[in-house]
């Protein structure tokens, strides 16, 4: 980690759905190594500002840098090959595919290096990667049951497997305890701190108690605009966040 | 479908075409032939099924590919006299050509969108086949007999109208496609075709350009149906119009579901049970395609999952 | 109802053919226009109770099962009524005399008895408390449903209609083209092409793309061959679903 400057940086970014202006004039800086968390009101813009770091969602104006390059113009799936790796508010796995299959396409895609190896057969290295990427989240190995038959906190997990398997350098998760009961969160809290001395992590979180126990620096968002931010201290004793967010 | 399973599927499949090269000995006359037929079909419904069973996408215009083959291998044949072997390369090649430049223009249509748009480039083929009848033969079609000249191989010369070549030529094709579709289906690529087919914005957010992933599919599926196409001109002597209909689009949807979409043996078993039902109503009625409907109502009501997929369900979990 | 009925063009084939039964037996046109597209409603209210609704209209599903039934109709028509093409004398025989040319009564009449059928169906769709019912299904039926709605009535009366209208189509056009057991694929082609140049869900658009589709086919059937007409026209619906999805005129994507 010998370069200076953001990993991520957004310039002004902007969207707009018709008339409604979701995000604007977004200037963000995530550092290297930091557990960053983006929180604030339903309909802040939140989940719109992460969607088009990952590109799922096209900014009006504006620009996102990552790690020093424009890639306001890169598709989402060419973001993933640099490093950029979401996981979603609703749990988006392949519940008809087996356990193995859903990581197996995270670690595959990781290896990919020229066209020619997707038609390469499996080695039995993938398998071994497949393993060692289900035991770090904590998943016993039912690795023939189709996924969709998991508990959700396991969902959950096994998404978390399969974002860790394409081995990240920026890691979004978008809403990641949400439906999760206080043991399963405290579980995957613990495992976003352990990986973070690897993984640069972007959160955005509704629970307040993992927020300020988690990340080193806090963005709040409110109406489309970054409102504060600063450590969880500096959040917490901040007046117009505990207006507009806290409903104080 | 995990690890341990590849060799075990890779024996059936050379099972089912060693039965194959058996059975041709004991094979009376009529159904010698009529396998034939029904292994050059079922490598058309081995191109489809890639399509349909793997990608997910429903294709209602293959014909224009299988008849791209035809077409391709039997013009040559027809009006340059070229050799067999030349004339099988030019059909597998243009309809790598047109399936390629169809895959172009639709990569942004999925759904029923896709289904339409391959429906109306499929029509305009077949008319195209109709309205250039001087060349194509149209409607009536042309014989290639007497302009067919035997297959060269090393010092042999093979008479294709043969039925022992007709029926080990065929055999040869299915081997060929069924196993570089096996293949296929257990690569990576395979894996995430089936990841598109069950959530393609998820795989695109695992970092794979499903487009580019459709369109490879939707080629390989073309050349597959355009082999098959190739062959059928050479072994039977003919090229015509009803190829391209939309019948023929048809036939190899209804064979994947009969067989069961999304494996590999599936088409095989829908070629063949359906060739026989048809057989067996076309001598009772002239209405025989009264069974091609009723099957698609029955099957897409009571059994979505075909023969194979059944068999998977059930008993074979590592069926590919 | 945003599904894909490939075997609409086999209810317009049963009005053509159920127009020359009845008239055969009766003599009567006017009742095979009544008639007719009673007996092909009747046959789409029986598809959509036993084949449509039980698949709950998933759109992969009820193509096949649509595909089926064409074969099933059509196969059934063909071992009752036979390959032949069969005419039916039109009702009216005079001609219309334009200082130019002369005009048949009975295409003159065809032309505004469709008009009539587009208005009215026009009427039922925007004015009525069934359109309002099918437009709020089509949109969102889980909510139609929560608002009371009786969606699975709504889809049988929504199919059944469609049939009713091909089929007075069918009976309208006998007199002019023939029945045949085969008719209903060619019309088939023609209606999604029309509906997708004109955009789904849009009878403006709709009636638009007819006119266009008409004189285009009018055109290059004179000037070259009916067949280049069609390939014109098939390459166009293909065209337009790959870049302007909503249709030409802009309404609904597919």
């Amino acid at each position: 980690m010998a370069a200076i400057g953001p990993l991520l940086q957004t310039e002004a970014l902007h969207k707009a759905f018709g008339g409604l202006q979701a995000v604007q004039g977004v200037d963000l800086r995530v550092d290297p190594g930091e557990i960053r968390a983006i929180i604030g009101p339903n309909g802040a813009g939140k989940t719109t500002l992460v969607g088009m770091i990952s590109g799922r969602v096209r900014p009006t104006s504006g620009r996102v840098l990552f790690d020093g390059r424009d890639i306001t113009a890169a598709p989402a799936h060419a973001r993933v090959a640099l490093g950029i790796v979401s996981t979603f508010q609703l749990t988006n796995i392949y519940g008809n595919l087996s356990v193995y299959a859903n990581v197996a396409l995270a670690v595959q895609r990781r290896r990919l290096r020229s066209a020619f190896d997707i038609l390469r057969p499996d080695d039995p290295l993938l398998a071994g990667e497949v393993q060692s990427a289900l035991e770090e989240v904590g998943l016993p190995t039912a690795w023939d049951l189709p996924a969709g038959v998991l508990p959700h906190g396991h969902q959950r997990l096994l998404e978390m497997a399969m974002a860790l398997a394409l081995r990240p350098q920026l890691l979004i998760l978008d809403e990641p305890t949400q439906g999760l009961d206080p043991d399963e969160s405290a579980a995957l809290t613990a495992l976003i701190r352990r990986i973070a001395d690897r993984v640069t992590v972007l959160l955005v979180e509704h629970n307040l108690e993992v927020v300020l126990g988690l990340s080193h620096r806090i963005t709040v968002m409110d109406r489309g605009s970054i409102i504060a931010e600063g450590t969880p201290g500096e959040i917490e004793a901040n007046p117009d966040v505990q207006r507009v967010y806290l409903g104080q | 479908m995990t690890r341990g399973n590849g060799r075990r599927a890779l024996v059936l499949h050379l099972a089912v075409l060693l039965a194959l090269l058996i059975l041709q000995v004991f094979l009376p006359p009529f159904h010698h032939g009529m396998v034939a037929r029904i292994m050059v079909l079922a490598t058309y419904a081995i191109g489809y099924n890639l399509l349909l069973g793997y990608a997910g996408l429903m294709s209602l215009g293959h014909a224009m590919f299988f008849a791209t083959g035809v077409y391709g291998a039997g013009l040559m044949v027809y009006h340059l006299d070229l050799g067999p072997a030349a004339a099988f390369l030019v059909g597998i090649a243009a309809s790598t050509l047109v399936a390629a430049a169809v895959g172009l223009l639709t990569l942004r249509t999925t759904g029923v969108a896709f289904l339409i748009v391959t429906m109306m480039f499929a029509q305009v083929f077949y008319l195209s086949t109709l309205l250039f009848s001087r060349i194509t033969g149209g409607d009536q079609g042309l014989v290639l007999t007497g302009h067919l000249q035997p297959l060269r191989l090393g010092g042999l010369k093979l008479a294709l109208a043969d039925p022992g070549v007709k029926y080990n030529v065929a055999l040869a094709t299915l081997a060929a496609c069924l196993l570089v579709n096996l293949w296929l289906v257990r690569s990576p690529a395979g894996r995430v075709l089936v990841a598109i087919r069950e959530n393609e914005e998820r795989t695109r957010m695992l970092g794979y350009n499903t487009a580019a992933y459709r369109l490879l599919a939707l080629i390989a599926s073309g050349a597959i149906a355009g082999t098959a196409g190739a062959v059928y001109a050479l072994l039977f002597s003919y090229v015509g119009s009803t190829f391209a209909s939309i019948l023929y689009s048809i036939y190899p949807l209804l064979w994947v579901l009969l067989g069961g979409a999304g494996t590999t043996v599936g088409p095989l078993i829908g070629a063949g049970l359906m060739a026989y039902i048809v057989d067996a109503a076309s001598g009772l009625t002239s209405s025989y395609l009264l069974v091609v409907g009723l099957a698609l109502v029955v099957l897409v009501m009571k059994f979505p999952a075909g023969l194979a997929g059944a068999l998977r369900a059930r008993w074979w979990r590592w069926l590919p | 109802m945003r599904i894909v009925n490939v075997a609409h063009g086999e209810f317009y084939m049963l009005g053509a053919v159920g127009a020359w039964v009845v008239s055969q037996a009766t003599g009567s046109f006017l009742l095979a226009l009544v008639a007719a597209p009673a007996v092909a409603g009747a046959v789409a209210l029986a598809a959509d109770r036993f084949v449509l609704r039980p698949l709950r209209y998933a759109p992969g599903a009820t193509i096949v099962a649509t595909i089926g039934l064409l074969y099933i109709i059509q196969q059934a028509v063909l071992s009752l009524y036979g390959p032949e093409a069969r005419p039916v004398v039109a009702p009216v025989t005079f001609t219309v005399q334009f200082p130019w040319f002369g005009y048949s009564g009975y295409k003159l009449m065809v032309g505004s008895l469709a008009a009539l059928l587009l208005g009215a169906t026009w009427l039922v769709v925007d004015r009525t408390t069934l359109g309002l019912y099918m437009r709020a299904t089509q949109q969102d039926p889980q909510m139609a449903q929560a608002f009371g709605v009786p969606v699975d009535r709504i889809y049988a009366a929504t199919y059944a209609l469609g049939g009713v209208l091909a089929a007075s189509a069918g009976v309208l056009i006998v007199p002019v083209q023939q029945a045949h057991y085969l008719m209903g694929l060619d019309a088939l082609l023609l209606s999604f092409m029309v509906v997708i140049i004109g955009g789904l869900g849009s009878l403006k658009g709709t009636m638009v793309a007819a006119l266009l589709m008409g004189l285009i086919d009018g055109a290059v059937s004179i000037f070259f061959s009916p067949t280049l007409a069609r390939i014109i026209a098939s390459g166009l619906v293909a065209l337009v679903l790959v870049f302007r999805r909503g249709g030409l005129f802009g309404a609904q994507p597919v």
